[in-house]
């Protein structure tokens, strides 16, 4: 396992407004896209000076090693995220990563593999490279993502292409299916074997892919969010509760995660 | 392309062994190692690279060592306990043997869980944090952690807790062998029950832990005050008396923040300990009072991140500082504010840091 988190400078290539408050970046990283990995992370300095203080984490949502660039997908929250909103094409931003520990692919090579992705809201993020490298790999892959409404909908046509399936939910039902994004799951896993689910999402519905996942008995692993700081393993303030890793109560997000056996996990509430 | 990836690969190589390895750099907790492929070429290299050209101007033109009770130190800069690991964290953006010392996590006698999740939150220009001293244990950073420290060539300082005196004694003794180069007494941590802070407002109990710690080790003890108090020159002197070589500050100032959708505290803790910039004008005006107080070295720290901020600290009086919240911001911050300083010295015709220190008082 390749693991070299570096300090960088990343030009913007393209930054557009994919959906309502909802952002695609486009940073050329040389050194990341090298080296980065589906499921890892990136933490960005979204402005000069003390506002916001931290470098904030997005997921790595596009890896092109060939041309050097990996793309971001996030959504306008606070403060950080509307200073980097901001920067336009040609403007650099300091950014270090690939972190944390990625996806785990499919084990033996030549051995297909039915997977199951699973994303709502800006969870799909770290899903699109996943799908890709998955397809790469000669693995089938059905990605169901889950939005609010219509107009939180974006990148259907980048899964589209790496996807052997795609299936598109909304809350209110204003774009495909009526319904959360785990409403989809039961049927498709009752009409054929998946071999591993791969989710990212808010924490009640990744809870709720874990209990599914745990029902079929299918392996599963979910990408996590927490307050970050150093986002190396030092300061300890990312940590959630999980049950044996390696030992230890608490487990670094930043760095034995963001992605964890959903097995592993204690869930709140 | 060959070529250039061969290329790349013996640029690499000459990084690894920067960073005091070869072949292989150690970039997690757990120690596993990763193997450096060709074709990795990156921004540690240049990084390293440029580390080593202005360590060479710095040696022709001026003085960086400082001394810290009898511990030499390439430069006044240190990390602050709690933001930096062990250190090898930080190894993939810097060369840590440019460090002029790094303060470890604080470790007490046993495992510590620390506190539950969320534990840090932004405020303006500064950071709250209640980790609650999460670390693995004294005995299980000196049969795992210790040893893979010996390959840098810079100085651990070892940060200490205890519930009671008599703990602080006897993490002393464990921590006094080859590797160590200080210990540095908390007795300030605002973000556990025991001990912690309390030790530190009270200028008889802090007095107590550091003869407690100074009886047990032959090595240099730092003890670093807590600015949860009225008057830090009282502490001070009180550890100072109490046989202290250096006194270092600030921990964390006690603080807050209600998330307002909730209506609940931020932290699970419900209090932290805030730290950053916001931090920076109470922590120099501690320092200055300090200074004052006492005769033993004063190591600054609370919201440095460049090297104007160091000046300030070391013309207040601090002969060293240190940097904490600083790294999260930009994590090659050490190294930028060791090369200001350096500049600073040159563009002003110092040929000697320590002309430097208390400059602000004369
Ligand atoms: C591993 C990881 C991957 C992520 N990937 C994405 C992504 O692909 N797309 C996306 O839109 N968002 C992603 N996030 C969330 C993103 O980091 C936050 O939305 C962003 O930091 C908000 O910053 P702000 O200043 O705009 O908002 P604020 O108003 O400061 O905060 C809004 C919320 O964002 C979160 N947040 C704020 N600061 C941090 C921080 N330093 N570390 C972690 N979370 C923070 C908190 O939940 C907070 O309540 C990810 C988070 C993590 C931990
Ligand atoms: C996340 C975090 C963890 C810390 N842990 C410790 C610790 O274990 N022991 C200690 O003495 N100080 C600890 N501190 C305090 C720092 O060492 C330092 O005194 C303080 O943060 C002020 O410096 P700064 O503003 O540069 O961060 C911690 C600070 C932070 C932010
Ligand atoms: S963010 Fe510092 S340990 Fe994870």
């Amino acid at each position: 396992m390749i693991y070299l988190v570096v300090k960088t400078s990343g030009m913007v290539l393209e930054h557009v407004e994919v959906a309502n408050g909802i952002k695609y970046l486009k940073l050329e990283a040389p050194d990341i896209a090298r080296s980065a990995r589906p499921g890892q992370f990136v933490q960005v300095r979204c402005a000069a000076g003390c506002s916001p203080l931290l470098r904030k984490p997005f997921s790595i949502h596009e890896i092109d090693r060939a041309n050097g660039t990996i793309g971001l997908l996030y959504e306008i929250k606070g403060h950080g995220t509307q200073m980097l909103s901001g920067s336009r094409a040609g403007e650099s931003m300091e950014i270090t990563g690939p972190s944390g520990n990625g996806f785990t692919l499919p084990g033996d090579p030549g051995e297909e593999c039915n997977a199951l992705l699973v994303g709502g809201g800006l969870g799909i993020a770290p899903l699109l490279p996943l799908a890709a490298e998955l397809r790469e790999k000669g693995h089938k892959t059905t990605v169901i993502l889950g939005f609010n409404d219509a107009s939180r909908l974006c990148r259907t046509e980048a899964f589209a292409r790496e996807a052997d399936r795609l299936i598109v939910t909304t809350v209110d039902g204003s774009s495909g299916e009526k319904g959360l994004v785990t409403d989809p799951m039961s049927g498709l896993m009752k009409r054929e074997k998946i071999n591993v689910i791969y989710a990212c999402g808010p924490e009640p519905m990744l809870a709720a892919v874990a209990r599914i996942a745990e029902v079929q008995r299918v392996k599963c692993e979910v990408s996590l969010e927490a307050y970050m700081a150093c986002g190396v393993g030092a300061c300890l303030g990312c940590v959630c509760r999980t049950k044996s890793i390696g030992g230890k109560p608490y487990a670094r997000v930043c760095t034995e995660g963001p992605v964890f056996d959903s097995r592993e996990v204690i869930w709140n509430g | 392309m060959d070529d250039a990836r061969s290329d790349s690969e013996a640029g690499l190589r000459t990084d690894v062994k920067n960073c005091g390895k070869t072949g292989f750099i150690t970039c997690r907790e757990d120690g596993l190692k990763v193997e450096v492929k060709a074709g990795m070429k990156n921004k540690i290299r240049t990084d390293m690279e440029e580390d080593m050209k202005t360590d060479m101007t710095a040696n022709a033109k001026v003085n960086m060592e400082v001394e810290i009770a009898g511990l030499k130190l390439k430069n006044p800069v240190l990390t602050a306990s709690g933001t930096f690991g062990f250190g090898k964290e930080y190894s993939p953006f810097l060369d840590l043997n440019r460090l002029g010392a790094v303060v470890v996590k604080g470790l007490t006698l046993n495992p510590r869980e620390g506190n539950p999740p969320p534990r840090i939150i932004e405020t303006p220009a500064g950071l709250l944090n209640s980790i609650g001293l999460q670390n693995p244990g004294v005995d299980y950073f000196l049969e795992y952690i210790l040893p893979e420290l010996a390959a840098y060539d810079t100085n651990f300082i070892v940060n200490i807790s205890g519930n009671t005196p008599e703990e602080y004694g006897l993490l002393a003794a464990k921590l006094s062998v080859p590797g160590v180069a200080a210990l540095e007494v908390n007795i300030s941590c605002p973000n556990v029950k025991a001990g912690g802070m309390a030790f530190g407002t009270d200028p008889e109990m802090a007095a107590e832990v550091v003869a407690n710690v100074k009886a047990n080790t032959r090595l240099p003890v730092i003890a670093k005050l807590s600015p949860n108090v009225t008057d830090i020159a009282a502490v001070a002197s009180a550890v100072e008396k109490a046989g202290a070589d250096a006194v270092s500050l600030i921990n964390t100032l006690l603080g807050m923040a209600i998330d307002i959708k909730k209506r609940k505290p931020a932290l699970a803790n419900i209090m932290g300990g805030l730290s950053g910039p916001a931090v920076k004008p109470v922590a120099l005006r501690m320092v200055w009072q300090t200074a004052e107080a006492v005769r033993v070295p004063v190591i600054g720290m609370g919201g440095i991140v460049t090297a104007e901020d160091a000046l300030e600290f070391i013309f207040a009086g601090a002969r060293a500082v240190a940097i904490g919240t600083g790294n999260f911001i930009d994590p090659r911050a050490t190294i930028s504010v060791i090369e200001g300083l350096e500049k600073y010295c040159l563009e002003n015709g110092i040929e000697d840091i320590n002309q430097l220190v208390g400059a602000a008082r004369k």
